[in-house]
């Protein structure tokens, strides 16, 4: 029985006059681990932003056609903060926000006002550091700046940061571009055991790693879904498209 | 195969002449500060002791102290900046974080600089027929810091925007994506990393507003005056102001008593800028990225 979470209909999105995707149209099931592979400039990071409504942030980003979460299409949310606060975001180059390690952690939380007394906060942040398989390097120095942690440490601290208003949906782009392929590993594990609570987005351009942890994946080309199914068949040549095995196979990209 | 051919010898000849000339440049820029400073040292330090700080001006001007001066000065910067600081900035965040990136925008910030490059004589005739006649404030304290703040608005704008504009885009859209208002982004992440830019901008119109003379001289800064302001809607004297008629519309002043004046207004910019300084360093040392 699956249960589609995100339910994406028709979707197109543009900056200005620039067209970046056009009708895509796919669903993502609660607890899975969704891959996204295409080159660059196919419209992944678009279709992150567009979840997660970032149009309302970005006057010259428009978006046409529906996105549901929870059946509830984004355009009837009318808070689109506590929407936003419910999908934790990855960025490709870790931001670490020039503030302690603590604090880069216990930010979202305290703006959102979901902070509550310290001893709750601590554990929190504890709980978060963990599953983002850093607490171990840096339960000693949470009160050092975030932003001098290496390059590694610190996308782990931004999925910490992503983690901490426990998120239903967490989405990933290319998080492990700035990062060595030991924290690669860390953290790809910690998506294994993170898929169970919550649905994952993954953007990625190394398709090997949309291949170790993705139940299924979906291949952008050019602004469109070429197309999607269950990573494993698709991996071993059974593709509808074959421009998704010529990629895969890395004849182009 | 590492010997140097007739290029590499005259691209390091060429290097060493620019070498030389901008070290002249630079030379000839320090020189005229130093002859300056040495100049106010040699010849006003002999008079500016405690009492010259801080007793009033006696045997019409030719004696005594400069204390109305300064207390004016102060005055005058402090009033000024409660104007400009605030607004300024405020217009600066509407201008980076909330305006749309289109024409008017544009526009906006290109009339801005060139406000900037107004004379200060303009904003003076400004400042007499907005505050001094249409407001009714008279020639009073009020009325010349706000001429001051008009004066300085423009670099505090530009210079609190591009402090904003520092700021890595990334920093706003991480907030944006954990449910963070436009408000809560600037407040919380924005301006703490922003502020050391904002606060240089602030300081250089700090010494520009302590230096200005013609702005004030209409709208409410006196010559001489027997009494010490009680409220912003007295006239007070003030340091730029004093420096202009001690030397040269008063007979009889001693030498060393402009060089006096003039040490103690450079020493109080300087005073300012190594507090800006100071602050600055204090909250980098916090904020690293």
């Amino acid at each position: 029985m699956v249960d589609p979470r995100i339910q994406v209909r028709n979707l197109s999105i543009a900056y200005g006059n620039r067209r970046v995707l056009e009708d895509v149209t796919l669903d993502v099931h609660a607890n899975e681990i969704l891959g996204i592979i295409g080159p660059a400039n196919s419209g992944k990071t678009s279709f992150l932003n567009a979840i997660n409504r970032m149009d309302k942030m970005r006057p010259d980003m428009r978006i046409t056609g529906s996105i549901l979460i929870n059946g509830i299409d984004t355009r009837a949310w009318r808070n689109l903060y506590a929407l936003r606060r419910r999908i934790g975001v990855v960025f490709p180059l870790p931001v670490g926000l020039p503030l302690t390690v603590y604090d880069n952690v216990a930010l979202a939380p305290r703006l959102a006002g979901t902070a509550g007394s310290r001893e709750d906060l601590d554990e929190r942040v504890e709980r978060c550091l963990r599953r983002a398989a850093l607490w171990d390097e840096v339960k000693d120095r949470l009160h050092h700046l975030g932003s001098l942690l290496s390059g590694g440490q610190q996308q782990r601290l931004t999925i910490a940061r992503a983690l901490s208003q426990s998120p239903e949906i967490l989405m990933l782009d290319e998080f492990s571009i700035a990062v060595d392929p030991v924290t690669t590993m860390r953290i790809e594990e910690a998506l294994k055991t993170l898929k169970t609570e919550m649905t994952i987005i993954l953007v990625t351009n190394l398709v090997q790693q949309a291949h170790r942890l993705a139940d299924r994946t979906a291949f952008f080309l050019n602004g469109a879904l070429v197309e999607v199914g269950v990573t494993e068949p698709m991996f071993h040549g059974q593709t509808r498209d074959p421009r998704t095995s010529d990629y895969i196979e890395g004849k182009f990209g | 195969m590492f010997e140097a051919t007739s290029v590499n010898h005259h691209n390091d000849r060429v290097q060493k002449q620019v070498k030389i000339l901008f070290g002249i440049m630079l030379a000839l820029l320090i020189i005229p500060m130093v002859v300056i400073v040495a100049t106010l040292l040699i010849k006003g330090s002999p008079i500016v002791n405690l009492s010259f700080i801080f007793e009033d001006p006696k045997d019409g001007m030719t004696a005594g102290g400069i204390f109305p001066a300064l207390l004016g000065t102060i005055w005058l910067v402090a009033v000024s900046l409660l104007a400009s600081v605030p607004l300024g900035v405020a217009a600066a965040i509407y201008l980076s974080e909330y305006a749309p990136d289109n024409l008017l925008t544009r526009l906006i910030h290109l009339a801005t600089i060139n406000l900037a490059g107004v004379p200060s004589i303009v904003h003076a005739l400004f400042g007499v027929g907005a505050f001094v006649v249409f407001f009714r404030f008279g020639t009073s304290i009020l009325a010349a810091s706000l001429t001051l703040a008009i004066m300085t608005l423009p670099v505090v704008i530009v210079s609190s925007w591009e402090a904003l504009q520092s700021v890595p885009r990334s920093f706003r859209e991480a907030c944006w994506n954990m449910g963070a208002t436009r408000w809560q982004t600037i407040w919380h992440v924005v301006l703490p990393n922003a502020i050391t830019g904002i606060l240089t901008g602030v300081i250089l119109q700090v010494s520009r507003a302590a230096g200005e003379t013609a702005p004030i001289m209409f709208t409410g800064a006196a010559m001489f005056l027997p009494f010490l302001p009680n409220s912003v809607f007295d006239q007070t004297m003030a340091l730029a102001l004093h420096l202009f008629v001690v030397a040269t519309q008063v007979p009889n002043v001693p030498e060393s008593l402009p060089f006096g004046v003039a040490l103690v207004l450079v020493g109080i910019v300087l005073l300012m800028n190594s507090v800006a300084i100071w602050i600055r360093l204090r909250l980098r040392r916090k904020k690293k990225w």
